[in-house]
């Protein structure tokens, strides 16, 4: 069966199996951002942004979100023009092996999408389904803080 | 001390940083592509069984079977799985396959298809005939006699001269007598007994363990895995498919996380055989589930330390007993154990230490290499011991460690007793910052208003712990890392190293100690590790070893290096006795005469004298040289529910240098996080037939952001003669405080002392219903 999905700004037709996974397709489009790490929706590391929300893609079948609006971290910024999140979490230490960072990353965005001034509370909630082991997380919160206030014209 | 630095003992950006955030393809999974065969391992349901038959044939007629291995297809080479150095001390016990399981997860079978939907039917295809045995689950029944025998296969054997009775299911045992235990514990004016008990874990590396294979262009395999040890994996394939080295490569792209997990062969071997026999590449990857039951975890261990204390504050003596879970292999067996006694008796001098253990062989999941490895079972003792000391002589036990815990210039006659399955070696401490760490630790958390605080009346309690700790900086003698450097036309450098980046930014660290060797940023360094065909040689990241040791390779190379520029140089300047410095990318000599490393390069590669300027360089560790940390938590315990929140926790360490600061502060959150999260919440449950019932994030609790209250870091400078820059390791050692901290704290708080660790609801409120 075909889906029509927006990835990342890119209209596109794409081929899919009935019970097909969304983080699949995505993987298999070629998109390395979004993780398998779980499978249940315990860790985030296949997050990824759904008309606005961050969701697990490892639990959405790709069939139920034809038509929809999706970002990936490929989708957020590049090496040589980051997202000022990446330059934050880059710059505050808080990537370390970065395998979950890329899912950490589109929670962030949602929350910064809708509130631009998160108190650390706020974001240990809208980060709060990300599994990191590699850092105590104190590095994720202070970079999320820089780059809101950076997303605000502040320096 | 260290603003003489340029680059390193700076939070320089880590270099892989943005590509990993960008989302690039870097991971090993990222490698491969839909030409991949899925491979996928049938695992054992029973936890001791003898394999009676095992029928493929209906499982290998499958359209889109490619291949199924099982022990009737494949050589029968003995060998051990433990990434470590050669001889290797753990036990060789396991087989690529065999016709016996041994734990509830065991390989039975292998099976590659064309995807993984055929490989998952093809598994439920092969039928397999189990002889049930005796098993055994608790560590405590393994020597017992008329225990089952969970290694009675002919070949198990050790390599090294070590105690091995598999007939009493032990895998390895020690002892290491220091003075006279005995004597010195009756003559004691104190002395006190504790056993405690930690769990098996796991380390929870939020990228399973994956590897690929393939054939290269000249029939060689190739093996594209997330792995700490990539040399080992090269030789432990090559031994057991029965090929020379030569005929194996192992890649080690970027890896999401391991923490000891990833020392290990978990299956390299089963992929390189399947491409061995089809010719086609494959790839493995782990469910979850299969992670927490058939990679590895943390060895179980009981601790049961006994000491003795004069009226006088004098220490007399410490008798340390380890008994440790090795599950159904002896991963890591005798050398976990080893370092319950040499990470954690020398903190406290004394005369006379018996330090003993056994390493036992049960029917459950295989633990292996997990940070702190050892050190974190026996700090929980030893740690709650030194409260209890204080106690009793009403001393503060913040001024009790000040006043015991061992001085620069001392050494430790257990330093020498206890090695890596032969003699340890000897040294004297030659940076402690510990006083440092636990005044500043005190400070922070506000020791002095919060430990003799009244309590509340309520049913909340506060209180507040202490623990400090000790590890060391790679395996003193044994230990080899190895890094080259090449210079380019543009006075770049590419630096290649055996050294495994696992996400702790070794590669950026390693950088760093070149550039500042070489007068240049780090920015000029290109780095690339690690690939057995490309990298020289590096045992791998463990032991925390990667800064201290790989560091010091990278550093020689760099001064090898500086020669070979000098030697341009000198041929351009032509001036005699000149002095020169390195600094801003060029060579300065004291007359002024300055040189680009861009002039030199070109010279030195194509104008006069032509060779390419680059080397290899080479380090061994003589000793093993320990950071120290103390750390300080702060609690609330509800005494009606028995939940623990941790509301502040304080590590201040001493790393020597802090190559990165900011590095090693994330290594030490990262360590801290995980040590609260298996101090309260983490724990393997096993069912009778020793089934794992919560193989999962759900049901298996790992601390998440919104979990966590205030995390404090503070980095203690010293200097480590022996380190590149006066560094020492930091990865390891702050995940072993948790545990006795928050024990200790909560005694504080309600005057209840947990040993029996997570500390969940239920066993907090038990020990306070016992209380009253």
């Amino acid at each position: 069966m075909q889906v029509n999905l927006n990835i990342n700004n890119q209209n596109k037709t794409i081929e899919i199996e009935p019970g097909e996974i969304l983080l699949d397709t995505l993987r298999n489009s070629g998109l390395h951002g979004p993780k398998r790490a779980c499978s249940t929706g315990d860790c985030g590391a296949c997050t990824v942004i759904i008309n606005g929300e961050a969701v697990n893609s490892c639990l959405i079948f790709t069939a139920s979100v034809d038509g929809a609006k999706i970002l990936t971290v490929e989708g957020l910024g590049t090496v040589s023009n980051p997202h000022p999140l990446q330059k934050a979490f880059v710059e505050e230490g808080a990537v370390q092996c970065g395998y979950c960072i890329p899912g950490m990353l589109m929670s962030a965005k949602v929350l910064l999408d809708k509130n631009n001034n998160p108190s650390e509370e706020e974001i240990k909630t809208a980060l709060g389904g990300h599994l990191c082991r590699c850092t105590g997380y104190v590095k994720q919160i202070k970079a999320v803080m820089k780059a809101a206030l950076q997303l605000k014209g502040g320096r | 001390m260290n603003n003489q630095y340029k680059v390193v003992n700076k939070s320089v950006k880590k270099i892989d940083g943005l590509a990993l955030a960008c989302g690039k393809p870097v991971f090993t999974e990222d490698l491969s592509n839909k030409d991949f065969l899925c491979v996928k391992i049938l695992s054992s349901t029973k936890a001791h069984a003898k394999i009676k038959n095992i029928d493929i044939s209906k499982a290998e007629a499958l359209e889109g079977v490619k291949c199924i291995l099982c022990y009737k297809n494949v050589p029968r080479i003995i060998r051990t799985t433990a990434g470590q150095g050669f001889p290797e001390p753990s036990p060789y016990d396991s087989f690529m396959f065999d016709d016996k399981v041994r734990f509830v997860g065991d390989r039975v079978a292998a099976v590659a298809a064309i995807n993984e939907e055929i490989a998952d039917k093809a598994l439920e295809l092969i039928k397999v005939e189990y002889e049930v045995l005796e098993h055994i689950l608790d560590p405590r029944d393994a020597m017992k006699d008329g225990a089952p025998v969970i290694h009675d296969e002919k070949e198990c054997k050790v390599i090294i001269p070590i105690d091995y009775r598999p007939e009493k299911n032990i895998c390895a045992s020690v002892s290491a007598i220091v003075g006279d235990v005995d004597t010195a514990l009756t003559n004691s004016d104190y002395v006190f007994d504790i056993t405690v008990h930690s769990p098996r874990a796991q380390h929870c590396a939020t990228e399973p363990h994956i590897s690929l294979a393939y054939l290269d262009e000249k029939d060689r395999i190739v093996i594209v895995t997330s792995t700490q040890v990539p040399f080992h994996v090269r030789r432990i394939v090559a031994q057991t498919l029965e090929l020379p080295v030569k005929k194996i490569r192992v890649i080690k792209p970027r890896v999401g996380g391991a923490f000891g997990s990833k020392q290990e062969v978990c299956f390299e071997d089963i992929v390189a055989m399947i491409t061995l026999k089809t010719g086609l590449p494959c790839k493995l990857k782990y469910s979850r589930e299969e992670v927490f039951v058939s990679s590895r975890t943390r060895h179980e261990q009981y601790v049961t330390i006994k000491a003795g204390l004069n009226k006088d504050s004098k220490i007399t003596a410490f008798d340390m007993y380890v008994l440790s879970n090795t599950g159904a292999y002896g991963s890591h067996g005798l050398t976990v154990m080893c370092n319950c006694g040499s990470k954690v008796l020398p903190l406290y001098p004394t005369d006379n230490i018996n330090f003993k253990g056994h390493a036992v062989y049960t029917n459950t999941p295989v633990a292996g290499a997990y940070r702190g490895y050892g050190a974190t079972q026996a700090a929980f003792a030893m740690e709650i011991i030194i409260d209890q000391m204080a106690e009793k002589l009403g001393v503060d036990p913040v001024e009790f460690r000040l006043s015991h815990h061992i001085q620069e210039g001392q050494g430790s006659a257990i330093f020498q007793a206890l090695g890596e399955g032969r003699e340890g070696v000897e040294q004297k401490v030659k940076t402690c910052g510990l006083p440092d760490c636990i005044k500043l630790g005190a400070k922070e958390i506000g020791w002095k208003e919060k430990y003799y605080k009244p309590k509340d009346k309520g049913p909340i309690k506060r209180g507040i712990g202490i623990a400090a700790l000790m590890q060391g900086s790679s395996i003193p003698e044994i230990d080899m890392a190895s890094a080259s450097l090449k210079m380019n036309e543009d006075g770049s450098f590419n630096l290649l190293v055996g050294a495994t980046d696992l996400g702790t930014g070794s590669d950026t660290v390693l950088a760093q100690i070149a550039a500042e060797s070489l007068g240049i940023s780090e920015e000029d360094i290109i780095v690339y590790s690690s690939d057995t065909d490309m990298t020289p040689f590096d045992v791998g990241a463990y032991a925390s070893s990667t800064t201290y040791l790989s560091g010091m390779a990278v550093k020689n190379a760099a001064e090898q290096v500086k020669e070979q520029i000098l030697k341009v140089v000198s041929e351009m300047f032509m001036e005699k006795d000149a002095i020169y410095t390195f600094a801003n990318k060029k060579v300065k000599s004291n007359s002024g005469k300055e040189a680009s490393f861009e002039e030199i390069a070109l010279r030195a590669l194509y104008q006069q004298n032509q060779f390419q300027i680059g080397s290899i360089g080479s380090a061994i560790s003589h000793s093993s040289p320990p950071p120290f940390s103390a750390h300080f938590v702060e609690v609330e315990v509800d005494t009606e529910t028995g939940k623990v929140i941790v509301l502040k926790y304080v590590a201040a360490v001493d790393c020597g240098t802090a190559i990165n600061p900011k590095l090693a502060e994330g290594q030490t959150e990262g360590a801290v996080l995980n040590g609260i999260s298996y101090a309260l919440t983490e724990n393997y449950i096993l069912n009778s037939y020793g089934k794992m019932l919560n193989p999962n994030f759900r049901h298996y609790k790992t601390l998440k952001m919104n979990d966590i209250k205030e995390i404090k870091t503070i980095l203690v400078p010293t200097h480590e003669p022996t380190g590149p820059y006066g560094a020492k390791s930091v990865s390891e050692i702050s995940i072993n405080g948790a545990m006795p901290a928050i024990s200790n704290a909560i005694y504080n708080a309600t005057g209840v002392r947990l040993t029996d660790a997570p500390f969940t609801p239920d066993r907090v409120l038990k020990a306070l219903k016992s209380k009253i």
